[in-house]
């Protein structure tokens, strides 16, 4: 008897158990919560998180993200303007505002991603057809690009390490992109509140042409400096000569410079010492022909000299020094 | 719940889906073992076993620990109630209460076109580094650049529950920003002389588009890695560092020879100078000194003319004529004698001297 009571009371109390479990529920943070009674969806989404209640067993509830969610594009092929063939990654970030109208329409993430997929892509495709490659990439109109010390100057004369002017630019595009998108999914229930290129890239096919500019570009300036270096040395050479010169001949007009003066200086000097008066100019002239005569007089010199000299004059007689 | 616990990623809550198995199991092993202990026993034990049980389980989920790097965030019931510090804390047991823990002092960091092997955090290698790496410069080259973002989760509860995988979205939009900022820009500054400005530009724009997202992340730096041309392309790149090498070695030898003798010249242009005005100075004391000279024996030889000249002309002779040789002295009257000259012989010479003297 007793048995049959606890079995009634077992029986009893996992009714009431289950009964609770499922009429009440929890909604996170994260998340907001749309009730289906047999699949049709009743009342106002649940949007604020914490313990709930509902009517256990007919209502179901489905949870649905209301975070920030993000969007990852798989990197397409695809024609710019100037039929340069790059390779685009997009990323965009949207949210769920209207959760009914988007389990509605999409019940599930994986359906609204792929919807996503369709129409980022072909509004990217559109976008990036309507303009050259440089536009996509560039953001800043005008900027001017540093430059390179060891390149200054010849960078503007081969035109390698500038920056072509852009019209629109990279933000313009995406903003051309996210406008023409946010607009057709909004009867989704989504807000797509951003999207960015993440990655653009030439395509395969393209690089080798890309590199091989690059690498024409890279000799060219590679030959410019060898033959900057070569002009530069030469140069350099050429100064050495001038500068050689220059500094010679400045050291050749300085000595005679100053020889000239030294000689003017002492001419001044004689000819004051010497020009003082007839006398004195007769006894210079003879002082001085005594003293290069020991100059001039070696001892080799052959001397003939007459009797009628001064000096030998006495050897003839007495008589004629008294003369 | 369990999307949240997946974001929250460092196994923060020690309960969740894993703990509802256990409890069965453990009730089911439990009741066995009860009816094994006391066949056909008294209904009530069952009872107190499975409250014992319930006691232990609540126990077990009722407390946690904070790491001193971390804080955690409670739910209950999947509502956010409050942030917790480190330490041990006490909460609601059986799930009713969350905690996710949050490490909102570390440094993380994300790395992009590189790994640093035995990373934990799956955000934090790049999954496709090849083409993370690939960028197009704003001069239409192509570039290779790695670079490291340092951040923090400055914000658990909006790292939390405002965005889905904040880590991933990082990624994003740093890939994002590092291309445009590199878009921008010349592959020579890319490369080589724009490394810094760069790094610059870009944190600022990550952390412009990280507070726009409201992720509860802050970025505290952008530092870039190695920068490379394309594979294909690196070779001409050095040819242009091996030109330049060479630019600078022709035009250091050329200095090199201008060096080797422009100093050179220009000391002996003063060495010259000097040697002139050594020669300028000589030349006038000279003549200064012959000029003194003069003048002191010109004062004599004003005083007795006649006699000084002798006297000079006389000295002047007995100087210079003892060292001549051959000398030849004729009397002019004495036209017939033809004069004999020896010069070696220094007798005959002698005799010649003496013999026109003696005749007279």
């Amino acid at each position: 008897m007793s048995q049959g009571k606890k079995i009634v009371g077992l029986v009893f109390l996992a009714l009431v158990v289950f009964l609770l479990t499922s009429s009440i529920y929890t909604v996170s943070e994260v998340q907001q919560m749309i009730i289906t009674q047999f699949g049709k969806p009743v009342g106002e989404p649940v949007t604020s998180a914490g313990l709930k209640l509902k009517v256990p067993f007919i209502q179901v509830v489905n949870p649905i993200d209301k975070r920030i969610l993000e969007w990852d594009g798989s990197p397409s092929d695809m024609p710019t303007k100037d039929k340069l063939y790059i390779s685009v990654d997009l990323y965009a970030r949207w949210r769920i505002v209207d959760p009914l109208q988007y389990f509605l329409r999409l019940r599930d993430e994986r359906s609204a991603q792929s919807r996503l997929d369709d129409i980022l892509g072909s509004e990217t495709r559109n976008a990036v057809a309507k303009h050259v490659l440089i536009e996509i990439i560039r953001t800043t109109k005008d900027r001017v690009p540093l430059l390179d010390p060891m390149l200054a100057g010849t960078q503007e004369a081969m035109r390698v390490g500038t920056l072509v002017p852009i019209e629109r630019g990279r933000k313009l595009v995406e903003a051309e992109i996210f406008n023409a998108a946010a607009e057709k999914v909004k009867v989704f229930g989504i807000e797509l509140l951003d999207i960015r290129f993440k990655r653009i890239n030439y395509n395969q096919s393209v690089r080798p042409k890309i590199y091989d500019r690059m690498i024409s570009e890279r000799r060219q300036i590679a030959e410019r400096f060898l033959s900057e270096g070569n002009g530069e040395a030469a140069r350099i050479r050429g100064n050495r000569e001038r500068d050689l010169n220059k500094i010679q001949s400045e050291a050749y007009r300085a000595v005679e410079e100053i020889r000239g003066q030294a000689d003017a200086k002492a001419t001044e000097i004689y000819a004051r010492a010497y020009n003082q008066s007839p006398q004195s100019v007769e006894f210079f002239e003879f002082t001085r022909t005594m003293q290069a005569y020991k100059d001039i007089i070696g001892d080799n010199t052959t001397l003939v000299l007459s009797t009628d000299s001064d000096l030998f004059k006495f050897l003839k007689g007495m008589s004629q020094g008294g003369e | 719940m369990s999307s949240q616990k997946g974001s929250g990623g460092w196994g923060g809550s020690g309960q969740g889906p894993g703990a509802p198995p256990d409890l069965e199991e453990l009730i089911k092993k439990g009741q066995a073992q009860l009816r094994r202990i006391t066949p056909g026993g008294s209904s009530g034990k069952p009872f107190v076993f499975v409250i014992v049980i319930l006691v232990l389980l609540m126990a077990w989920t009722a407390y946690y620990t904070v790491p001193s790097d971390s804080v955690a965030v409670i739910q209950r019931f999947g509502k956010y109630v409050k942030e917790v510090s480190p330490g041990l804390h006490f909460k609601f047991p059986f799930g009713i209460d969350v905690a996710s823990i949050v490490p909102v002092k570390r440094q993380l960091k994300q790395e992009f076109g590189f790994v640093t092997p035995g990373a934990t955090d799956p955000f934090q290698s790049p999954r496709e580094s090849e083409l993370e790496t690939e960028m197009v410069t704003g001069d239409l080259n192509a570039a290779l650049v790695e670079w490291v973002v340092q951040y923090r989760i400055n914000d658990p509860a909006k790292y939390l529950f405002a965005v889905r995988e904040p880590r991933g979205t990082l990624r994003h939009v740093s890939e994002s920003v590092m291309r445009e900022v590199v878009g921008d820009r010349t592959v020579d500054e890319v490369i080589t002389i724009g490394r810094q400005e760069i790094e610059t530009e870009a944190l600022v724009k990550m952390q412009d588009l990280s507070s726009k997202y409201a992720m509860g992340i802050s970025i505290d730096q952008v530092q870039l890695k190695n920068i490379n041309p394309p594979g294909p392309v690196q070779e001409s790149f050095n040819e242009v560092n091996q030109a330049q090498q060479e630019k600078e070695k022709l035009i250091n030898e050329a200095r090199r020879d201008y060096n080797k003798v422009i100093p050179l010249a220009e000391g002996e242009k003063d060495q010259r100078i000097r040697e002139a005005d050594g020669y300028r100075l000589k030349r006038i004391n000279e003549a200064e000194g012959d000029a003194s000279r003069f003048n002191a024996l010109f004062d004599e030889y004003r005083k007795a003319p006649e006699v000084t000249r002798r006297r000079i002309y006389i000295e002047t002779m007995q100087a210079i004529l003892p060292d001549i040789r051959s000398k030849i002295i004729v009397d002019e009257q004495s036209q017939g004698i033809l004069p004999l000259l020896n010069l070696n012989n220094e007798k005959l010479t002698e005799k010649l001297n003496q013999k026109p003297g003696e005749q007279p």
